[in-house]
């Protein structure tokens, strides 16, 4: 596993307006790893995630201090091409969002934009690696051209992840990916985070902190827009070392 | 340091439940022990007998123990301190069971010394009883008020109770070179003394196991893992 630091967030603070939303939040994101972020709603988990490619610049009122690299760039410098850094930092949101088009259209609607393909084969191509990729491709191989409409949730959350993967993110960032989602196409997602951190940095929030034990390397426990801990997940679902991390993983809360 | 209460009434009713019954068990335990040591040192077998029967209570308990973990483990998926607890829990119940089958052990050699003639009077083997028992005692109260500190010093003094193994032994040596009728008795006496000593390793694993609990340190073996980072 890499170690290299991917993203680095050093002292950020938040606001919406005159709500300050996160204080003095400072983390490192490694490479090539999967990390969670955890709190109960409200606590900036959220808020935090959007920052890491400018997704809150299209808040009214919405303003950041601090510092967010990514690669040791930074991302809220004026030389910042947004939509550049969104096709380095990609996004799943926690309800699976299709186009209402094939479900080859939506893998390769990135990669049609973005002028990634030259030729149809080449897209082809993309579009199988891709949903190989995403695990969906033994699934929809044989209706690559019917709507995305007909999947169930949880193909279209691995739909969602596939179009996400066809303009080549280097980041993907994951706000609850499988909270509308049963069991067995959360296990899906949940094994395909897995895999997917070989070649991609992963940022996830979730509620569910069985999740983040599961599938992360590093987890963060945010508290009323503060990062109460930041550590290796084991250590933070064996022996954390802050309380308040202690008393709201084990339930006690309030 | 007192724990807040979980959100979850029927959680925290399991957890306490859990507790009690381990705490019942090595009441009884530190009971079969030190019960044991009085009938071989004021010789009444009767007393002797007790003991024994009572092993099958600890037992019982220990499975009720087991299968509680179990239950917890599977529907709650404890984590953090909770894990601990449960982990604390599953590895305690085994020891607490072993100090109820040394105490087994005792009262079936007690027995048997009673119907013998006193070999000297005992000063040393009561006084061991004695020690292993306090650290018994402390090692449970750690447990019970998640006192790592108590628990540190459990772990110190169980050399104290290796000790007064070493002595006893030599002195019960002595005896055997001496006259070759004492080996018998003797041997008896010794294997009681080793007996009280493992009453002291018991506590000083359950002690090892409060650390664990509070600080989320692992300090077998002398070992200290270097959990964080």
């Amino acid at each position: 596993m890499a170690d290299s630091v991917k993203i680095n967030v050093s002292h950020v603070d938040f606001y919406y307006g005159t709500n300050q939303a996160l204080y003095d939040v400072s983390v490192q994101v490694r490479q090539q790893s999967v990390t969670a972020l955890i709190g109960p709603s409200g606590c900036g988990k959220s808020t935090f995630l959007r920052s890491l490619n400018r997704m809150n610049d299209l808040i009214p009122g919405a303003r950041l201090e601090g510092k967010v690299e990514l690669d040791g760039e930074n991302v809220y410098s004026d030389h910042m091409d947004v939509i550049h850094l969104r096709r380095r930092v990609g996004m799943i949101f926690q309800r699976s969002n299709p186009f209402p088009m094939s479900i080859y259209d939506n893998v390769a609607y990135g990669v049609r934009v973005n002028g990634l393909a030259r030729r149809r084969l080449e897209l082809d191509e993309i579009i199988e690696k891709t949903l190989r990729a995403a695990a969906l491709w033994e699934e929809v191989k044989d209706r690559l051209h019917r709507s995305a409409m007909s999947l169930s949730g949880g193909q279209q959350q691995r739909l969602c992840i596939a179009r996400a993967l066809a303009v080549e993110p280097e980041v993907l960032l994951m706000d609850e990916p499988a909270s509308a989602l049963d069991p067995i196409s959360t296990a899906k997602i949940e094994e395909l985070i897995y895999n997917l951190k070989q070649n991609y940095t992963i940022v996830v929030v979730t509620h569910n902190m069985q999740q983040a034990a599961r599938i992360s390397d590093e987890t963060g426990f945010f508290l009323t827009g503060r990062l109460v801990e930041f550590n290796e997940t084991k250590r933070i679902f064996t022996a954390p070392v802050m309380r308040e991390t202690e008393d709201y993983i084990t339930g006690r809360f309030g | 340091m007192p724990d807040r209460e979980h959100t979850s009434k029927h959680y925290e009713q399991q957890l306490r439940e859990l507790k009690n019954k381990l705490l019942l068990m090595s009441h009884k335990a530190e009971e079969m022990i030190s019960d044991s040591i009085r009938s071989l040192v004021e010789r009444r077998p009767t007393l002797a007998e007790e003991v024994i029967d009572r092993d099958d209570e600890i037992d019982q308990l220990e499975i009720e123990v087991d299968n509680l973990c179990y239950e917890v483990l599977a529907l709650e998926q404890p984590v953090a301190r909770d894990l601990r607890f449960i982990a604390t829990a599953m590895k305690i119940v085994k020891d607490i069971e072993r100090i109820g089958d040394i105490a087994v052990n005792i009262g079936e050699r007690a027995m048997e010394l009673i119907q013998e003639p006193e070999l000297k009077r005992l000063v040393d083997l009561p006084i061991m009883a004695e020690a292993a028992q306090k650290i018994l005692k402390e090692g449970l109260d750690a447990f019970v008020n998640s006192d790592a500190e108590l628990a540190e010093k459990v772990i110190l003094n169980d050399n104290v109770v290796d000790d007064l193994y070493e002595q006893i032994f030599r002195e019960l040596l002595t005896y055997m070179l001496e006259d070759p009728r004492s080996i018998s008795r003797a041997i008896k006496l010794i294997f009681i003394a080793k007996a009280l000593e493992r009453v002291g390793d018991h506590s000083a694993n359950i002690a090892e196991m409060v650390v664990f609990l509070v600080r989320g340190q692992d300090i077998r073996h002398g070992t200290r893992l270097d959990r964080g980072r």
